[in-house]
């Protein structure tokens, strides 16, 4: 036992001299909350578009006036021709452009029927639509309005409440992405790439070749990783709350538990990489290239899962972060008790003694 | 020249030595290229709805029918009260809850207007906006069948009420195809990731092992050194952004439109600006532990803030300012320029400007910041 505490106590003091990692490690996760907090949104505004008005009449005007006001539109200078409107389009300067035809009130007035054109940049599909979407919602308000619809049979009227966010921030649903990111990412890396650095080096032949049990050398490697990850979830906790106006609603008991486990999985995953990985290049490599990507893409924090083929929903079902990602919405966000994540925490928690086993007793007492 | 040329031959052995990164250089980006957009999926369909149906009435059926066939949709359940539904919300089962208030039918005929209740699950945004909007606008259309209806069998006004329409069309993607908009993005955090970081990894690690003193006290010149490790991961990117764009037009059917020579030029002004940033970084770092958390904290930051996720335009303008110091930003504007609108060099000349004054300011900090004395 004594001889663990001494082994943690060099772990950690491999870590705290490394001064410049150490604010990585603690500067990450608060660059990254402020930064995705405030920044990050899902709601479409200010979007560049140009209006083209041919006929310039009563009409237009006031559809002009209620397009360009609110947040939505940014409307850039109107436009002469057909030909500079491809150029804006392929310079990226606008997003979408409306075309009023000529003499729009009067065929409005006399056919009753009159047609604005939308042409949007559909290479970015959803912000194609979105924007499509406010102008024809606009279009259609201005024609209750035209009808007088208070007099018109039979209306219905869709009442709308948005829960959990009513301001549609990115906030809510990036603060637990980043959580799972970057407990990820911290326990995998650093984990792997401490281990696989004694390989190197060749320090681990001594470790093994000492009385020194291998579990021990395992403990010690993992506890400073789980001390500063834990340090890490609260200074995120802390942050989303003072910063983001985003406290966790539900039990912090529940939260942490279920963030420890989270975060050992995370450290068997790291254990499990530096068994396979001979450089620090190739465990790092590893964990950038195998974990970063499809733990951002496989969560369900940037894409929702249910879009996905069925395969890569199945394939989705093994990365750990989604399951934390659930609970912390669930836990976090919702304010929801045991009763709501017992399966996620089930299934963290087989996934957790899963991994730790098979990489105990896959990790090689020999180097060659 | 010739010292370069050695120097070289030195650099590609060490890489292509090592199997293990060869493997990872080589085979992961493939691997991830073609399964990566299979997930990055954002178009918005699915959206799982719970029904609470207090009328019972033709009406009302008529209503979920139409909503559930509109392709949206999925039905969730029918649950007996609101805060059922709701409860289905909290487990994420349903997207957004419809009440249809009991008397539904009956009010709309005699008081001329009711009121049905949505609630949306707002954490996601782009879901509960897009799902939002939907929802109004088959609510909007069975309205106006439902008072057609009612106009033709009851009284025969015929007083058509001038109508506004609008006529949309979609430029560059018109079937929203969104693989389209995210394969050329991944390729760029491909190149990224591989051939920018692993100069500053290069670097480091020949200062962890300490051979870079032993080229320091050689009379090899400064400049000489950087273009030594710099041309190789040069060729690599180049090597990986080719084998990318094979498999997305293999897999994917991506045919750039634009000109390949665009492409091609952007990409070596990307990677010079890129490896900068990799060979400033190595300058400041003195293991491979600090290099990698260094780069992995750009690298994520770029991923998450360049516009591959979430609308540059949709920041607040100190973002949009910070985004643009971010050379992947540039380029990934570029890719996805080039790609779908064939956008040629009169049209990106800002981006691939921008992206060259960074590499220069990256670059000659990262030489201003070499020293060769240890």
């Amino acid at each position: 036992m004594r001889q663990l505490i001494t082994f943690v106590k060099k772990e950690f003091l491999h870590v705290f001299r490394d001064r410049k990692t150490l604010l990585m490690l603690f500067g990450l996760p608060i660059a990254q909350i402020v930064l995705f907090g405030f920044a990050l949104s899902n709601e479409i505004k200010n979007s560049r578009i140009v209006i083209a008005d041919y006929s310039k009449d009563a009409v237009t005007a006031q559809l002009i006036t209620k397009i360009s006001s609110g947040h939505y539109f940014d409307i850039q200078r109107s436009l002469q021709s057909a030909a500079q409107l491809e150029a804006a389009f392929k310079r990226g300067d606008i997003k979408m452009a409306v075309i009023f035809p000529a003499n729009f009130a009067t065929d409005l007035i006399h056919t009753g029927k009159a047609t604005l054109q939308v042409i949007a940049d559909a290479s970015d599909p959803n912000l194609a639509t979105t924007i499509t979407n406010y102008v024809t919602t606009i279009v259609n308000d201005y024609n209750a309005q035209l009808n007088n619809d208070a007099g018109q049979p039979m209306q219905i009227l869709p009442e709308v409440q948005m829960l959990y966010n009513p301001e549609l921030r990115g906030a809510p649903n990036f603060v637990p992405g980043v959580m799972a990111l970057v407990l990820m990412l911290v326990c995998t890396m650093m984990t792997s790439v401490a281990i696989v650095k004694e390989k190197e080096l060749g320090t681990m032949e001594v470790l093994l070749v000492s009385p020194f049990k291998t579990v021990y050398i395992i403990i010690s490697k993992l506890t400073p990783n789980l001390l500063i990850s834990l340090v890490n979830l609260f200074i995120i906790l802390l942050l989303s709350d003072v910063f983001l106006d985003l406290p966790v609603k539900g039990s912090l008991l529940l939260l942490v538990f279920d963030s420890m486990l989270f975060i050992l999985t995370s450290l068997s995953i790291g254990l499990f990489l530096s068994i396979n990985a001979k450089t620090q290049q190739a465990a790092m490599m590893g964990s950038l290239m195998g974990m970063m990507l499809p733990t951002m893409l496989l969560t369900g924090f940037l894409f929702p899962i249910e879009n996905m083929p069925l395969p890569m929903q199945w394939l989705s079902n093994l990365v750990p972060s989604r399951w934390y990602f659930i609970i912390v919405k669930k836990v976090m966000l919702k304010g929801l008790g045991i009763a709501a994540v017992w399966r996620e925490t089930l299934i963290l928690a087989a996934m957790c003694v899963f991994l730790f086993g098979v990489s105990l007793r896959r990790f090689k007492i020999r180097l060659q | 020249m010739r010292t370069l040329l050695f120097l070289l031959e030195k650099e590609f052995r060490q890489i292509l030595r090592n199997r293990q990164i060869i493997r990872i250089l080589f085979i992961a980006p493939v691997i991830q290229l073609i399964l990566l957009p299979l997930a990055a999926d954002y178009s918005v369909k699915n959206i799982s709805i719970a029904v609470v149906d207090n009328d019972h009435s033709t009406t009302s059926r008529k209503l979920i029918d139409k909503i559930t066939a509109s392709g949206h949709f999925r039905l969730a359940g029918y649950s007996g009260s609101y805060k059922q539904a709701l409860v289905l919300v909290e487990q994420d089962k349903a997207d957004l809850a419809l009440e249809i208030p009991a008397h539904f039918e009956k009010d709309l005929v005699r008081e001329n207007a009711e009121k049905v209740f949505v609630a949306i699950n707002a954490i996601e945004g782009t879901k509960a906006n897009l799902g939002g909007a939907y929802l109004r606008s088959i609510i909007a259309d069975f309205n106006s069948a439902l008072r057609l209806q009612w106009q033709s069998t009851a009284t025969a006004t015929g007083d058509d009420a001038p109508q506004i329409s609008v006529a949309s069309s979609n430029w560059y993607n018109p079937y929203l195809n969104f693989n389209l908009y995210m394969v050329p993005a991944i390729l760029v955090t491909l190149v990224t990731a591989i051939a920018a970081m692993q100069s500053a990894f290069n670097i480091v690690q020949e200062k962890e092992s300490g051979t870079i003193e032993q080229i320091n006290v050689t009379p090899l010149k400064k400049h000489i050194f950087i273009l030594g490790k710099m041309i190789p991961f040069l060729a690599l990117g180049i090597i990986i952004f080719s084998m990318g764009l094979i498999v997305s037009r293999v897999i994917y059917g991506i045919v750039p439109v634009g000109n390949l020579l665009v492409l091609y030029s952007s990409l070596v002004v990307y990677l010079f600006s890129m490896l900068g940033m990799g060979l400033l970084l190595a300058t400041y770092s003195t293991t491979q532990m600090q290099a990698m958390s260094l780069s992995f904290f750009f690298i994520n930051i770029f991923n998450m803030m360049s516009g591959i996720f979430t609308a540059v335009d949709s920041m607040p303008k100190w973002a949009q300012a910070i985004v643009e110091t971010f050379p992947p930003s540039h380029f990934i504007k570029i890719m996805r320029m080039v790609v779908l609108k064939g956008s040629g060099f009169n049209d990106i000349w800002y981006h691939l400007a921008a992206m060259a004054v960074l590499g220069l300011i990256l670059n000659g900090w990262a030489v201003l910041n070499y020293h060769k004395t240890a």
